[in-house]
């Protein structure tokens, strides 16, 4: 079983911010985006239990190697790194012909990404690359569970009244949440491990890429304004003992009638 | 000349950072509170190799150097000077002997459970009468003939010893002896918790480091195997002088953690807290004293990483190392100190904490060698004369 994970780079979160024009700047210290280690680790716990290999895949500025450095202590086996200064300032559907066209690179039987990104937030890859791809798509998974020889996966996404079950067979994507659990700290014999992982670099030429189809210039979506969200009210916070805090917090609803 | 850390290096300071922030800081008040050694909090570094980081795989650590183990002592104390010193005092100082002078068969049989955090180590050296001045050992072993050359018996005590009543392994020094000059002869020995006539006596109530356990040891016809002496017979005045080179080291780091959790937390309070209409960082008054913090700060940690980086060249430390450890203690001293005093009638309460680094950072002037031991050690190197 082999397991490619998307794994974004993103600006450290609470340190995002704006270039003057408009795209997130990533000359900042990168970290691996939060929703996508839900699925790294659900990725890790398979390679234990049933010997899947995981390969991290991302694409991203040279800081983008730190993220990885992390996937891969964590315990990933090796990571592509897609990198080339013409990407800069690509939209969601260039990113997804990027994905597709590493993913068509590599032999996988999964691929596991998380819901969205810290920091452009759109939450549209995962759909849309599946439907590049025409893979299955199994999404919101809580639980990710494949066939003991791989042909299929089965995945639980939660539901108001309790969880529904999706079977499909692979190669597929799959989408998760944080309900997969609580991504592992690297250990510091990870962190000397990966040292000696295999990090592949693919530029734009590696992927039969043209320049000029990716990036600013070719982007058919554009942020056209951006504004700081207004700042938020005071808050109120109450430290007595349970009793009387309940007391408060429902005296607190009920005046602005949300009781 | 290069000062940034390896990849390596930033990643094992970044995994630390979170993990403190996330595991360990919401339940230090508590511990600290209670003075209840964190049981659970040590059983979660093992796995993440933070038990045995600067030994290597095939003693059961991480495989990693000095330098690495400086600074994951360092993120230790910033968020907690107690797990800082149990960990400091099971690496440097339980599982150090054992790397230093261990033959195969001690290491694989108390190293390896060591290294990997399975069992926590501790060093017995220090007595009532017997500080730096080691000479002045009072407790003995004596040999007894036997089969498998014999057992040591071993009698007396020790004093202000580290995760005394937690550790599983001890390693003790005693007299064995007469040296033909006629000081005593020092041999070190492997002991396990469970020896008969082994016990733990009283545990102290500290100033600080609330949640780390110091106590004395009691020896009353405690019986080791001969097989149990740790390097050779006499040398453990020796051992114990390179073993605390190597542990100022780690003094020294946890000293500029305190220091630094000091100023992390001074340089949120002063620019928050306001008074005549700003923030009192934007008084020299306090602004000039968050600046000697950061800058001696800067200059510490620098010593102990030089000091470290020495010793992973196999090059002579001991200098370097009584140099940092001086010098950061102190430093942690002043910045701790300060930082109380720019949190104001806050910083005396404990609620905002920096208290609780003040009186933890002294402890790093006192272990491991006083600040006057060290000016001692650095004075005798440096005049190259017999300094009492």
């Amino acid at each position: 079983m082999r397991i490619v994970v998307l794994l974004k780079a993103v600006p450290v979160v609470g340190t995002e911010r704006l270039t003057s024009d408009l795209r997130t700047d990533r000359s900042g210290t990168l970290e691996a985006n939060g929703a996508d280690e839900y699925l790294l680790e659900a990725a890790l716990k398979l390679a234990e239990t049933s010997g899947a290999e995981v390969t991290l895949l991302t694409i991203g500025p040279a800081g983008a190697t730190e993220a990885l450095r992390k996937g891969l202590a964590m315990g990933a086996a090796s990571a592509v790194h897609v990198a080339d200064d013409q990407i800069s300032g690509s939209d969601g559907t260039q990113t997804v012909e990027l994905l597709a066209a590493a993913l068509g690179r590599l032999e996988y039987e999964l691929v596991f990404c998380g819901a969205d990104s810290s920091d452009g937030g759109g939450g549209v890859v995962p759909a849309a690359l599946a439907v590049r791809l025409g893979l299955p798509y199994l999404s919101y998974a809580s639980q990710i569970e494949p066939a003991p020889d791989g042909s299929s996966v089965r995945i639980r996404r939660l539901n108001p009244t309790g969880y529904d079950v999706l079977e499909a067979p692979t190669p597929a994507l799959v989408m998760g949440t944080q309900v997969l659990g609580e991504p592992r700290y690297p250990s510091l014999r990870g962190i000397m491990q990966a040292r000696s992982k295999q990090v592949q670099t693919w530029t734009l030429a590696d992927l039969g890429f043209e320049p000029s189809a990716v990036g600013a210039a070719a982007a058919r979506t554009a942020v056209v304004s951006a504004e700081r969200p207004p700042e938020r009210g005071g808050a109120t916070v109450i430290r007595d003992e349970p009793d009387a805090a309940v007391q408060q917090i429902v005296e607190f609803l009920a005046t602005r009638r949300l009781l | 000349m290069d000062f940034d850390l390896s990849p390596e290096h930033e990643l094992l300071r970044q995994t630390i950072r979170d993990f403190a922030a996330r595991e360990i800081e919401p339940v230090v008040e508590e511990y600290e509170r209670e003075r209840r050694f964190p049981t659970d909090v040590v059983q979660m570094l093992g796995p993440m190799g933070l038990m045995g980081v600067p030994y290597p795989e095939d003693e059961g650590g991480a495989g990693l150097d000095t330098l690495a183990y400086a600074i994951a002592i360092e993120e230790l104390a910033r968020v907690w000077g107690s797990l800082a010193l149990i960990v400091a005092a099971h690496t440097s100082l339980g599982c150090g002997p054992l790397h230093l002078a261990g033959d195969d068969a001690q290491k694989q049989r108390y190293l390896v459970p060591m290294a990997q955090g399975r069992v926590i180590g501790a060093y017995g050296l220090t007595e009532s009468g017997a500080g730096s001045d080691s000479g002045g050992t009072q407790t003995t072993a004596r040999h007894e003939g036997g089969p498998d050359g014999g057992t040591w018996l071993i009698n007396g005590g020790k004093r202000f010893i580290t995760n005394a009543g937690q550790a599983g392994t001890y390693i003790v020094t005693a007299r064995t002896g007469e040296r033909p000059g006629g000081g005593a002869e020092i041999s070190a020995f492997i002991l396990e918790a469970e020896t008969r006539g082994f016990s733990v006596g009283r545990l102290e109530e500290k100033m600080g480091l609330h949640a780390s356990a110091t106590g004395e040891l009691i020896f009353q016809d405690c019986r080791v195997p001969a097989a149990n002496m740790l390097g050779e017979h006499g040398e453990g005045f020796r051992m114990f002088l390179k073993i605390l080179d190597g542990g100022r080291i780690s003094i020294g780091a946890m000293a500029v953690g305190l220091a630094q959790a000091a100023l992390d937390a001074s340089v949120g309070y002063a620019r928050e807290r306001r008074q005549f209409g700003q923030p009192i960082g934007m008084f020299q008054g306090v602004a000039f004293m968050v600046a000697d913090m950061a800058t001696e700060i800067e200059a510490a940690r620098q010593m102990v990483w030089r000091a470290a980086w020495l010793k992973d060249q196999g090059r002579d430390y001991s200098l370097a190392a009584a140099q940092a450890k001086l010098f950061a203690s102190e430093v942690s001293q002043r910045a701790t100190n300060n930082g109380v005093q720019v949190h104001g009638g806050y910083g005396y309460v404990e609620e905002y904490k920096v208290e609780r680094f003040l009186r933890d950072a002294k402890l790093t002037e006192i272990g491991e060698g006083t600040s006057q031991i060290q000016r001692i050690v650095i004075g005798r190197k440096v005049l190259d004369l017999k300094i009492v």
